[in-house]
């Protein structure tokens, strides 16, 4: 295959100038969307920490990567699902199921390994995650419709089982609360293993076939259908994964948080929903990626606590969520619409 | 009845050079397909031959887009047999009809703007290294082998988005060459084609002719099916008509095929006495792309049918008229008023009203009442002190039913409950409750039995002997030639030809769509 291009190379010495020219256009505007988070990332901690320097301590900054770590994880299930052009507007509730039910087995049954506790916590997940998927893919609802329900329905589940009760720390082993606690060069370990989980779900969504039929299947659902794509399976996937991630997020925001009552994960669909917009995944599916996703997540915990550290009214906290999200999809629409004018200028055959 | 696997029709050897001039390499056979009580599909029945390009034509609605799906695994005929390379299969989606070697691209190419052109040509079958991984670099590697075959730089590495519809269609046929197809079905490939693009679609062809595929070429223009296919298929009302060589056919033959019907007798309220002033003038109307250069008058009596194949552009120079979609030079004038560019509010305070294609979407509001659907486009006069009146409402509505002969239980049941004709009535009842001066009325009779659609005639007709000015569009040749007393017709974006009631045939105005010229 090699041979077969070398000689045209030698024919058309403009042809590799044209095709890297036009590949790097694309690879740059890919990158752009994630650099620009970082970017608003780095602009953003110089500010806060000119103002205020404990900003930077490693204590804040512990703080912040674990306060990420839940949410970054949530983000990876939802970008799948987003990617396809759905969205699981269930996660949060399964955070609270999932973080309940898990953590009061070590009450029901001391010694309980921690691993079994995060696959109940998966299992639970796993559950929520079908029934939205069978509903999308087979039952042909919208997933904005299906998942709404299932975040009343699961919330509502809950309460019934937690009812007044809590889950408190005495009752949880203490190497289950030290598990956000762990660090190494004072990185915390989970947000390495969450690195590392993210990097591989990046991986996997670019490297196999099912990955990247989620690609297409959001960039055109019509088309996937005529192409053969098992368009069902997928999308039944990506939410049953996304529902699995949501179960073991629950359990660690237990072993984060330490107490357990029915309002645990209230709200989180929407700031998860956020910090995926905000790391550059279109909301109509088709592009976007893992990482961008989880450098969203990353954005949004940090100004939660720059302006916690600054002594300035959650009030704003919320504000500037909104305005950053209003930033994205603008901003998203505007790359779009350049790369296209420019992709046409770009026309590799000349009429 | 015997249904081979897909998988053991594929796995049969030699099966392309088996089918030689004898065995045609794909044969669909009395195929029909019927939706609720449209019969899309009679008798569908085409045969194909390894290394020819076969044409196949009829005019809008002669079921090609139904013969094309079922290919392609869309749709599950109803009846009928499907044979490739001699076995008979049975398609269940589209990805068994790629496996049994059948490309179809489409009208509107179906790339996904997000991915590589390399990524849109392997979708779902890239090629893998170990542990199922993609190899992106085979997959380039491939995808640019198969554009030198085909004689064209395209990139591989750039994603979709923004290719124009040629180089998406370059792509198409691309994967069609990649998947090894024995068979590539091609749905007016050549619509959205400059000539230079055409050309070089042609030399596409006849390389994959060259190469021992069989092409199903469709197109509407006829100039292109005499240049590059060898035999053609007529269809009809979802029939099959003939199958032939192209050599010594003429144009005149193929158009005479596809209209073929007995000429319609002509309808007695056809030819209006002398029409009056003008009361809408269109001068020079261009929307860029869409139509250029549109000028013409509707005078007051006046029946004007706007001819031409579905996307010649009556529709959009249609609601350019009444201000839905902008246009970019021209103007619009009813009865010497200038109407305001885009905008309906404009068209509608001038007196002009639009009863649109799809009456379901458009025309109506399917979840509102009969008498509130009648009385929507009148509201202004009917509310007093800004509330809309229920008993003006109930009057209006009442008024108008019984004038049309409009079939209801109560006019308080959803419009959704009528049947087609009765709703097609109601939509035009909206209208004439306001007395336009205009009526532009766009496939007035589409999917109405054939008893409402008389009566929609002659409510026409009588609405043009009392003075409105009438546009119709129609896809209908026997509608356009007994309702009207002119007929414009339109090819891609512009005026071509006007025939007056009583020089106007069928086979001129297919003729002129198509742009023949068809010696008498």
């Amino acid at each position: 295959m090699r041979a077969v291009l070398s000689p045209r190379r030698q024919q058309r010495p403009d042809e590799p100038a044209k095709r890297t020219g036009s590949a790097a256009l694309a690879e740059r505007v890919f990158r752009i969307r994630e650099s620009g988070i970082v970017v608003v990332l780095a602009v953003f901690v110089a500010c806060t920490a000119a103002v205020q320097p404990r900003f930077l301590n490693s204590a804040n900054i512990q703080f912040v990567l674990i306060d990420t770590t839940v949410f970054a994880l949530l983000a990876l299930g939802e970008t799948m699902v987003v990617i396809s052009r759905n969205v699981d507007l269930s996660v949060g509730s399964v955070v609270g199921l999932s973080a309940y039910l898990a953590t009061s087995l070590f009450g029901q049954h001391p010694g309980i390994p921690i691993v079994v506790v995060f696959l109940a916590g998966l299992g639970i997940g796993l559950a929520c995650g079908i029934a939205n998927g069978i509903m999308v893919a087979a039952g042909r609802v919208p997933s904005l419709v299906v998942t709404l329900a299932t975040l009343y329905i699961i919330r509502g589940i809950d309460i019934l089982i937690v009812g007044g009760k809590e889950v408190v720390a005495q009752s949880l082993p203490s190497a289950f609360l030290e598990i956000p606690k762990a660090t190494v060069l004072g990185i915390p370990d989970l947000a390495i293993a969450i690195a590392v989980v993210i990097g591989i779900g990046a991986y996997y969504l670019r490297t196999f076939r099912s990955g990247r039929d989620l690609y297409a299947i959001g960039s055109n659902p019509e088309a996937a259908r005529l192409a053969g794509l098992p368009v069902g399976r997928r999308v039944f996937t990506a939410f049953a994964v996304s529902g699995a991630i949501a179960g073991v997020a629950g359990v660690l925001w237990g072993a984060q948080y330490g107490t357990i009552n029915s309002t645990a994960g209230t709200g989180y669909e929407l700031q998860v929903v956020s910090a995926v917009v905000v790391g550059g995944v279109a909301i109509f599916g088709g592009s976007g990626s893992v990482v961008g996703a989880a450098l969203g997540a990353l954005l949004l915990s940090t100004i939660s606590s720059a302006l916690y550290v600054l002594g300035i009214s959650p009030f704003w906290d919320q504000a500037i969520w909104g305005f950053l999200l209003l930033l994205a999809i603008a901003l998203d629409q505007t790359i779009t619409e350049r790369l296209t004018s420019a992709l046409r200028k770009r026309r590799t055959r000349h009429a | 009845m015997e249904v081979a696997r897909l998988d053991a029709a594929e796995s049969q050897p030699g099966s392309r050079t088996d089918a030689g001039e004898g065995q045609p390499v794909l044969a669909l056979r009395h195929a029909t397909k019927s939706f609720g009580a449209v019969r899309a599909l009679v008798d569908g029945s085409v045969e194909l031959r390894a290394g020819e390009v076969h044409a196949l034509l009829g005019e809008n609605g002669a079921g090609k887009s139904t013969l094309v799906k079922i290919l392609a695994g869309v749709y599950q005929p109803d009846s009928g047999t499907l044979e490739v390379a001699g076995r008979e299969v049975a398609l269940h989606g589209p990805a068994a009809a790629r496996a049994a070697g059948i490309a179809v691209i489409y009208q509107e190419p179906t790339l996904f703007p997000d991915l590589t052109v390399a990524e849109n040509m392997f979708v779902g079958r890239q090629p893998l290294r170990s542990g199922r991984r993609i190899d992106r670099r085979a997959m380039h590697d491939e995808t640019a082998a198969v554009f030198k075959r085909l004689g064209v730089p395209l990139d591989p590495a750039r994603i979709a988005r923004g290719l124009s519809i040629a180089d998406q269609q370059v792509v198409e046929i691309g994967k069609a060459l990649s998947l090894d197809a024995r068979v590539i079905v091609m749905d007016e490939p050549t619509a959205a084609l400059s000539a230079a693009e055409t050309g070089r679609l042609f030399d596409v062809i006849r390389t994959l002719r060259d190469q021992g595929a069989a092409v199903l070429f469709i197109s509407h223009r006829l100039e292109e099916v005499f240049t590059i296919c060898e035999r053609v298929t007529v269809m009809r009302d979802g029939s099959h008509v003939l199958t032939s060589d192209l050599a010594g056919l003429t144009a005149a033959d193929l158009v005479r095929a596809m209209v073929g019907r007995e000429l319609a007798e002509r309808p007695p309220e056809a030819g209006a006495d002398t029409p009056g002033d003008p009361v809408l003038t269109v001068d020079r109307l261009t929307s860029e792309g869409v139509f250029t250069d549109i000028s013409f008058t509707v005078r007051a009596g006046e029946i004007v049918a706007l001819a031409g194949l579905v996307g010649s552009g009556r529709s959009e120079v249609a609601r350019a008229i009444f201000g839905i979609d902008r246009y970019d030079a021209g103007s619009v004038t009813v009865r010497g008023q200038h109407l305001r560019r885009a905008s309906p509010v404009s068209a509608m305070a001038a007196g002009v009203g639009f009863v649109p294609e799809d009456r379901r979407q458009q025309g109506l509001v399917m979840d509102m009442s009969v008498e509130q659907n009648v009385a929507l486009a009148s509201l202004g006069r009917l509310a007093k002190g800004g509330l809309i009146r229920a008993s003006a409402e109930r009057a209006m509505a009442t008024d108008w039913a019984a004038r049309l002969k409009i079939k209801y239980g109560r006019l308080t049941d959803p419009v959704s409950m009528l049947s087609g004709g009765n709703q097609q009535k109601v939509v035009l009842a909206k209208w004439l409750g306001r007395k336009p001066a205009v009526l532009i009325v766009d496939e007035p009779t589409r999917g109405i039995d054939v008893g409402t659609k008389a009566e929609v005639h002659h409510l026409l007709a009588g609405l043009a002997k009392s003075g409105v000015g009438v546009l119709m569009i129609s896809s209908e040749l026997p509608e356009v030639l007994g309702v009207s007393d002119r007929i414009l017709v339109m090819r891609e974006g512009a005026l071509v030809a006007e025939f007056s009631h009583d020089s106007a045939s069928e086979e001129a105005i297919m003729s002129a769509a198509m742009g023949q010229q068809v010696a008498k």
